[in-house]
């Protein structure tokens, strides 16, 4: 499991997380939702120590984060950013490999193929193994990223809006590929999600942030409420049911074109129905 | 695939074969006499190894040197490397003008270290997005400590020995016995090779290179001792070869990409066998005189380099 003790961080003056204490269980699909500059993405690289941490304390699997070699933790962990660019120009199989590295460091085994193999097969990348990244499009691009990052082959596996860029079948198929992972070989997972639906349908664990705190984390029941959304986003968010899961709709408001931006103390100035 | 480096192979071998036939002193490869074979082992043999050796190794650490600043548009003679190697000789042969070769090899290397990291820091604080701005610092760069060497080098009656090191470099000095520390620079791009994947996976991006649990710090260090101890040889033993570090790498990336550990050999060879042309043309062209070939290289480069600005790849 991660983790996660007083931990806080500042970007120059301003704070950006709030002493965050945070438990995330293992062999579950996490996903990490709230609105945009809540501080979801700055968590993320700080468990994936693509940020320096400032304060607190992080553990992986009993691998304390700041003491532990970054070869190490590339072992226990696969991480992929939010709109990482790659401006290299390499074939789609040359970047899934590259997520053996960790591995091999440079003398690829059988078992590390193999590895490849599959990580472009999940993906649906067979046919375009041999084009160049910048011969590809966006949602292409990010599913070789996404293969790289399976590719490693790690217990956790930290995305950060990882449906970026794909269709609705390329996202529904990526989160059945998360699913399978977690329930089927036992890892565990951790994504943000914009799309709460996702969230919804998929995750075994949903975690809540604004503002740079945690404000609410449990089963989808529990967090994708009215109540805890329509605070959550300050926008009113009505909550149906699907497949015995929440399913969450907001309306488009066409009658109130022209309003003033929703800011948090506006929202409730819209009616909810 | 097979064919076209069978081809490259085989240009490279014809090309090697023509730099030993020719040069001012005329002789028959067939005679094999006593006077052929000395100018052969003593004058044509080492220099066309050494243009070998210095294609090779300049066009592998133009490859280095742009994934250590992700930039296309560098090479290792427009980063102020080769200029601080001046620096760092210049200074030696003021303060200890009897040191022996190899100290003074390594106080070049040590200054052109130094100079890389200066251009690595400036380029650290541009904006990314500016792509061009990265070789204009470079040039800006290397102007600035070229005339600091000329006015050191001016001050105390040395223009005429620091010339030799920033004018465009030749190869008609080359004889047995004064280019054998161009298998050192041989050398470390030979090392480069083997870390061909760090330096790949370095251009990927600090956060994916982090995430893959490369520490890019000891990749950069290796990176500038490549770059620096590579110019700095051939700075000091044939002076300044533009292009050739910044266009083999450019024209190799179009074709193979960016995958290094496949790439370098291919960039080494064609480092070399562009070198080597570019040294025959300036040997033909008004035998039995010579035209440097860095002067050579300085159009021949400028013309692939333009080329490959108006015809960018798919994507830039
Ligand atoms: N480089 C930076 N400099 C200054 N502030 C930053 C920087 N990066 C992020 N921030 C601020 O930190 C806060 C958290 O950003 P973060 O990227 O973690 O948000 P997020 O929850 O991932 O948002 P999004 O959904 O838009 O991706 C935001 O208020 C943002 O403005
Ligand atoms: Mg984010």
């Amino acid at each position: 499991m991660i983790r996660i003790n007083g931990l806080s961080h500042h970007i120059g003056p301003a704070p950006i997380l709030h002493d965050i204490n945070l438990t995330l269980p293992r062999g579950k699909l996490v996903a990490l939702i709230g609105p945009n500059g809540a501080g979801k993405s700055t968590l993320l690289r700080l468990i994936a120590r693509l940020e320096p941490l400032q304060r607190g304390r992080v553990e992986i699997d009993g691998l304390d984060l700041a003491s532990t070699p970054t070869e190490r933790l590339a072992l226990a962990m696969a991480v992929m950013g939010q709109q990482t660019q790659i401006a290299s120009r390499l074939r789609v199989a040359e970047l899934v490999g590259f997520g053996r590295w960790p591995h091999h460091q440079g003398r690829p085994r059988p078992a590390d193929r193999e590895a490849v193999e599959n990580a472009l097969e999940a993906f649906g990348l067979g046919p375009l193994r041999h084009r160049f990244l910048d011969e590809i499009s966006g949602g292409q691009a990010q599913r070789a990223h996404l293969a790289m990052t399976f590719a490693q082959g790690t217990d956790w596996l930290l995305l950060d809006e990882p449906l970026n860029n794909l269709d609705m079948a390329h996202s529904r198929a990526l989160m059945a590929r998360l699913a399978e992972l977690v329930r089927g070989s036992g890892r565990s997972v951790v994504t943000v999600v914009h799309e709460v639906n996702y969230a919804a349908a998929w995750a075994d664990h949903i975690v809540a942030m604004k503002g740079g705190r945690i404000v609410a984390e449990g089963p989808a029941d529990t967090v994708l409420t009215e109540q805890v959304l329509s605070d959550l986003y300050d926008t009113p968010i009505e909550v149906s049911r699907h497949d015995s899961r929440p399913l969450v709709l907001h309306h488009h408001w066409h009658d109130q074109l022209g309003a003033p931006y929703p800011k948090a103390s506006d929202a409730d100035r819209f009616p909810l129905h | 695939m097979k064919a076209r480096v069978a081809v490259a192979g085989l240009l490279l071998l014809l090309l090697t074969l023509a730099s030993l036939g020719v040069g001012a002193a005329s002789i028959d490869l067939r005679a094999a006499d006593g006077w052929t074979l000395l100018v052969l082992m003593e004058s044509r043999l080492p220099r066309t190894l050494a243009v070998l050796l210095t294609g090779a190794a300049l066009a592998v650490a133009g490859v280095v040197i742009q994934s250590l600043v992700r930039n296309r548009f560098v090479g290792p003679d427009t980063a102020g490397t080769g200029e601080s190697a001046a620096l760092g000789l210049l200074a030696v042969t003021l303060l200890a003008p009897a040191a022996p070769i190899w100290v003074k090899m390594i106080a070049a290397s040590l200054a052109a270290m130094a100079g890389t990291a200066l251009f690595m820091a400036i380029v650290r604080r541009l904006p990314v997005r500016e792509v061009m701005l990265v070789p204009i610092a470079g040039l800006i760069l290397s102007g600035i400590i070229g005339s600091v060497v000329t006015w050191i080098a001016w001050q105390h009656d040395l223009l005429q020995f620091v010339a030799t090191w920033l004018m465009s470099g030749e190869f008609s000095g080359v004889i047995a016995g004064r280019y054998e520390l161009l298998w050192v620079a041989g050398l470390a791009a030979l090392l480069a090779w083997s870390a061909a994947d760090r330096f790949a996976i370095l251009s990927l991006g600090d956060q994916v290179a982090t995430g893959l649990g490369l520490s890019s710090r000891g990749v950069m260090r290796l990176g500038m001792v490549v770059v620096s101890v590579v110019s700095a040889l051939v700075v000091t033993t044939v002076g300044m070869i533009p292009f050739v570090g910044l266009v083999v790498p450019n024209i190799v990336a179009r074709i193979m990409g960016d995958n290094l550990r496949a790439s370098i050999p291919v960039v080494a060879a064609g480092g070399a066998g562009l070198l080597l042309a570019c040294d025959l043309i300036g040997r033909i062209l008004r035998h039995p005189y010579e035209i440097p070939v860095g002067t050579i290289l300085g159009i021949v480069g400028s013309l692939i380099f333009l080329w490959l600005l108006y015809r960018p790849a798919a994507h830039g």
